[in-house]
């Protein structure tokens, strides 16, 4: 029971480092982007080739996946997707599935379409007893990191001048802009940060989630959900989202194989009912 | 903007002269337009010119259908889905399940696909109701890939990941058998996308088609002139559902196989780019989009079978980039000119 919990909270928090950087994009700049799986893929297939192919160490190849998704979001964002910012929503998605399927089918072609395996270093593979709860020590490794990652992203938002300029940016851009605040930058870097996370993301669930070229397509859902659900405005309501999403499929495959598949969709409708705008919206918006 | 809702507007007014502008602006709205003639003109010529392609104008005349059902939804009500498939497949799988066991006539099957898929779709419009568009993406994703999950995880009735086979339709209404080649199937598609698009037509021209786009343009506005947007929306989106499923239908009784890559999630993006390529809002879209696409994606399976997925998301990236509108904007100009044409004789 307990070990099932354990295992939920850190889906949960992969999901919500998955995630995050999509909360952003929305929030800020109102971009409905589907394609943020394809980073996370990028940061997991960034580590199967660093590991398996050079043999580098996992603790370095978490940075590196880091890294590179942050590149390529850079890179795509300044070239691509700046300038559909105004566009239609329809457009944004229209775009947003494109850049999915070349990215389905680019990974499918160089690296196959087979599902993708990492070897964990010693240290962090098997299990362990802690007070009589069975613990996967890879899982405690990504519940730490995951947890530091957001309290890092928590003090970065609410404490320096940087995060108080998004924070600005995303309550409303207009005036933000009009008091000097260089937006386009602003999100830019945001963006490629979001990206980043998301590869590390990718990098730590290759484990956990699975790491084959549907992967966008897979996690599509969980994405929009726990973005949806969790609001745009903090980081505390996607992070509690990601947890609850976590929870509820863990739980569900386990205890109702038949029908664990449906738990998350169950969720998401009675989460619809209940609460439209998400679990913690703001009133206005 | 301004057009669009003046009958909304005028209509509650008993005032004759303004009824009868009205009514001439719905008259002209719905005057049947040269082209459209010329493609129902070709889609029959095509029968009897190109006796070899009848499989591919099949698959064309489903898409079409399939799109036109989902402009009902996108073009007039504004309505992004992600997972219009859940009908489409709903109707291949009703269809299939129907003349396996039940009723093998073609029209019988159609129709109750049809009336499955409408409760299927007044059931879940009810969630498209919420939020903002990111919600309505997310429900009608959701929606999507539940079906796919149920279509997999009752395998004793859909077959699972094997599909249904070992059905086959009989005589359509009992005077026309299916051919080896495909010739019935053709025209029986035809006539059902004939059929369908001439029905939403109706629909989609008619005052009512005119204030689901009102409530795409604004749905504030549309309530404070006495639009009541939420039973707007949940009768567009059946009526989307009822034809989408039967479209999924007739793929199950031409080909005598559903598999589960009817609710799979690359054919509600694939409806979706058909409509960009035609353009919406004007239901014909989805007929010139599919006939394109179609060619397309047959082109691409040939150069590359593995990897055609590539090239679609490419398309669609540049079709973004440059501006959907500015691409379907020929279609506006030829149409316009030769309707104009046909008015003046």
């Amino acid at each position: 029971m307990l070990t099932i919990l354990f295992d939920g909270i850190a889906y949960g928090m992969l999901l919500f480092i998955l995630a995050c950087g999509l909360t952003v994009t929305l929030g800020l700049m109102n971009f409905i982007n589907l394609a943020h799986g394809a980073f996370a893929m990028a940061g997991g297939y960034i580590t199967v080739i660093m590991m398996n192919r050079y043999g580098i160490s996992f603790y370095w190849c978490l940075p590196a996946a880091f890294l590179v998704a942050a590149v390529i979001g850079l890179v795509l964002e300044r070239t691509l997707y700046q300038w559909l910012y105004q566009a239609p929503h329809l457009d944004q998605v229209l775009f947003s599935i494109g850049i999915v399927f070349m990215a389905v089918a680019g990974t499918d072609y160089f690296m196959g379409g087979q599902q993708q395996l990492i070897n964990l270093p010693p240290e962090l593979s098997g299990r362990m007893e802690v007070m009589g709860v069975g613990v996967g020590r890879y899982r405690l490794f990504t519940i730490v990191l995951c947890a530091l990652l957001a309290i890092a992203l928590q003090l970065i938002l609410s404490k320096t001048r940087f995060g108080s300029r998004l924070r600005a940016a995303v309550d409303d851009r207009r005036v933000a802009m009009g008091l000097g605040i260089n937006v386009p930058v602003v999100f830019a870097l945001t963006f490629a940060f979001g990206s980043g996370l998301a590869g590390l993301g990718g990098a730590m669930g290759a484990e956990i989630l699975g790491l084959d070229p549907n992967f966008p397509l897979k996690f599509m859902i969980y994405f929009l959900i726990v973005v949806s659900v969790g609001g745009t405005s903090t980081v505390s309501g996607p992070f509690l989202a990601a947890l609850l999403l976590g929870i509820a499929d863990v739980a569900g495959k386990y205890y109702v194989p038949a029908i664990g598949p449906f738990v998350i969709y169950g969720l998401m409708i009675v989460m619809l009912i209940v609460r439209p705008n998400g679990l913690f919206a703001r009133g206005g918006r | 903007m301004s057009l669009v809702q003046e009958p909304a507007m005028t209509a509650p007014s008993t005032s004759p002269e303004t009824t009868s502008r009205a009514a001439a602006l719905m008259k002209r709205r719905s005057r049947i337009r040269f082209y459209e003639i010329i493609v129902w003109v070709a889609a029959i010529a095509a029968y009897f010119l190109l006796p070899t392609k009848m499989l591919i104008l099949t698959e064309i005349a489903i898409l079409a259908l399939f799109a036109v059902s989902l402009d009902l939804v996108l073009g007039f009500a504004g309505i992004v889905s992600l997972g219009h498939t859940a009908f489409f497949g709903l109707g291949a799988y009703v269809a299939g399940l129907l003349a396996l066991h039940y009723v093998a006539e073609p029209v019988t099957g159609l129709i109750v696909a049809g009336v499955i898929s409408g409760v299927l779709g007044l059931l879940t419009s009810f969630l498209i109701l919420r939020g903002s568009d990111l919600t309505r993406l997310m429900t009608t994703l959701g929606i999507g890939l539940m079906m796919a999950e149920v279509a997999n995880q009752m395998a004793w009735l859909t077959g699972g990941a094997d599909g249904l086979s070992g059905f086959s339709p009989t005589a359509i209404l009992g005077l026309f058998e299916f051919d080896l080649f495909g010739q019935t199937g053709y025209l029986y598609c035809l006539a059902v996308l004939f059929v369908g698009t001439m029905i939403m037509r109706a629909i989609a021209f008619s005052p009512f088609g005119l204030s689901l786009k009102a409530i795409k343009g604004n749905p504030m506005r549309a309530g404070m002139i006495a639009v009541p947007a939420r039973k707007r929306i949940v009768i567009a989106y059946t009526i989307a559902a009822v034809f989408a499923g039967m479209a999924g239908a007739l793929l199950a009784q031409t080909t005598s196989f559903v598999s589960p890559d009817v609710l799979a999630f690359h054919r509600s993006a694939d409806v979706l780019l058909v409509l960009v390529i035609g353009g919406t809002g004007y239901l014909y879209g989805g007929i010139f989009g599919a006939v394109f696409f179609t060619l397309i994606k047959d082109w691409l399976s040939v150069i590359t079978p593995q990897y055609w997925m590539f090239y679609i998301g490419l398309l669609l990236v540049i079709l973004v980039l440059i501006g959907r509108d500015r691409l379907a904007r020929w279609v506006e100009y030829l149409p316009e000119r030769f309707s104009k044409k046909e008015g003046g004789q």
